[in-house]
């Protein structure tokens, strides 16, 4: 158990040393105020870390309340559609069909319908999330064991017992892949959609900066932004393990 | 276990299934009559899809008749029962629940104080030998072992009618015997009434009072041979134990010519 820590702390460490060097040597060959060191890009970063946290905490709060709303609408729909044969031949080709088409190439429609602040771009990374969180439940649930469900029918089991003891254990943890999975895709949509409107979020900080020829303030805008994606990342990472301990 | 429930009384009057695919009737089971008493211990056997398992499926509730009537203590089955507990052939065990918690599953359907249910689960456990396992997972356990807590599963629920789906079939043969004996005092001890579904002539002699041979489909009732001496001591290694398997292997083939020549026609 201690070994096992142990090695994963050292795996850890020499990723983030590699990172680092990688990082290092490029800046150090492109030479461009565009891509700093990792020292200068520290420095940069306390130096506006204080401009930085509101527009970092509208980023995490669209993108939260997106992941959260994109899947209470997936996963009672995804479940719905596997257990009643009827609405799953009516809508699988629906979802087949919506599922490949990038959601971003709706934001000038967004736009259009909600103006520009937080309403058209929760839309769109629900959208996004949706589709990727039905897709996984669905297939989720179709693999759930037969014999599971005859089991629990067999003593007498409602169908709220089946939801409960079977179908919601079965397909959590498939959520959370789907969601881990999700967040940097999530996150691109956000970048830019904040990046072609308003004035507001990460994305604009960023490009607002860009714009200006501000670029320390562009990479600490950047930095912010990855971070992001790895908090989130890590979270549904935990929540996923600790869902599949059993496995 | 103190509750103990005398066993149910399962009747199979002129019970048909058949499935219907597109335009296509396919018989399951035609005709199945069969009446078990409380406390009996019943070995179905037959070929592959002879509707064995159908039969198994009506008698747990998960399936109704297309004709003809199943009862469960004079009354016609709507719906599982609480009581009935069935081990379908890959066990059903619920791989994202602890040992604890799949023995006290019935229980906990049952709507039956969270509490109370461990404690019954636990007695379970104790009775075949699952004690100290309680927090490991399905998967944590030899298949012997799976094998017992689908049966403490049967036992917390206090069961008064036991189903099993050819349950052994996927352990090896030593192994296999000794859960034969374990099947066997618990039910010498609880008096349930119990359905064997098998393909092992041996299995069907050695657990069975009574063998109940299925004819291939559609599958019928061809056979049912008493089988007094089963439970005696040493009667695995009986003579008569020998001559059984061979009187069922019998009426197996004999079967099966029936519905040859039948189709021959």
């Amino acid at each position: 158990m201690k070994s096992s820590l142990l090695r994963k702390i050292a795996g850890y460490a020499f990723a983030i040393v590699f990172i680092v060097a990688g990082w290092w040597i490029t800046a150090l060959a492109v030479d461009s105020p565009a891509l700093p060191t990792p020292i200068a890009a520290v420095e940069v970063l306390t130096a506006n870390v204080d401009a930085l946290v509101p527009y970092f905490l509208t980023s995490a709060w669209r993108v939260v309340v997106s992941l959260l709303i994109g899947t209470l609408l997936a996963v009672p729909l995804a479940q719905a559609f596997t257990r009643s044969p009827v609405l799953d031949t009516l809508f699988a080709p629906v979802v087949y069909l919506l599922y490949p088409i990038p959601k971003v190439v709706l934001l000038p429609v967004l736009l259009a319908l909600f103006g520009l602040a937080d309403a058209p771009k929760i839309v769109l990374i629900s959208l996004t999330v949706f589709f990727q969180v039905l897709v996984a439940v669905r297939d989720a649930v179709r693999s759930v064991p037969q014999s599971a469900l005859l089991a629990i029918r067999s003593l007498g089991g409602s169908p709220w017992d089946e939801y409960k003891h079977v179908i919601v254990p079965a397909t959590l943890p498939a959520v959370f892949t789907s969601l881990r999975i999700g967040v940097g895709t999530a996150i691109a949509v956000l970048f830019i959609a904040e990046a072609m409107a308003g004035s507001t979020g990460l994305g604009y900080y960023i490009m607002q900066s860009w714009s200006m020829v501000n670029f320390p303030r562009m990479f600490a805008g950047i930095i912010a932004m990855a971070l992001l994606g790895i908090v989130l990342y890590a979270i549904f990472d935990i929540i996923e393990r600790s869902l599949t301990s059993w496995r | 276990m103190s509750t103990q429930n005398p066993g149910a009384c399962v009747e199979f009057a002129h019970a048909s299934v058949t499935y219907t695919s597109g335009s296509e009737h396919v018989s399951a089971c035609h005709d199945v009559s069969l009446s078990i008493g409380a406390g009996e211990s019943v070995a179905l056997i037959g070929p592959s899809g002879c509707g064995k398992s159908t039969t198994l499926h009506m008698a747990a509730g998960l399936l109704a008749p297309t004709e003809g009537n199943v009862l469960i203590n004079g009354s016609a089955i709507e719906k599982p029962r609480q009581t009935t507990a069935f081990i379908p052939q890959d066990l059903g065990l619920l791989p994202w629940k602890t040992v604890l918690q799949n023995a006290s599953l019935g229980l906990i359907v049952q709507k039956i104080p969270k509490h109370e249910a461990t404690e019954r689960a636990r007695a379970a456990l104790a009775q075949v030998d699952l004690a100290g396992f309680e927090h490991a997972y399905p998967k944590e356990l030899s298949g012997g072992m799976r094998q017992r807590l689908a049966l403490a599963r049967a036992l917390a629920a206090d069961a008064d009618l036991l189903l099993m789906d050819e349950p052994l079939s996927a352990i090896d043969s030593l192994l296999r015997e000794s859960l034969q004996d374990t099947l066997l005092e618990l039910w010498q001890q609880r008096k349930h009434t119990q359905m064997l579904v098998t393909h092992s002539i041996e299995e069907a002699v050695y657990l069975g009072e009574r063998i109940v041979v299925f004819s291939p489909r559609p599958g019928t009732v061809v056979a049912d041979i008493q089988n007094p001496l089963m439970g005696t001591e040493t009667w695995r290694d009986s003579p008569q134990f020998a001559q059984k398997c061979l009187e069922v292997r019998y009426a197996l083939t004999a079967g099966a010519c029936d519905t040859l020549r039948k189709e021959g026609k």
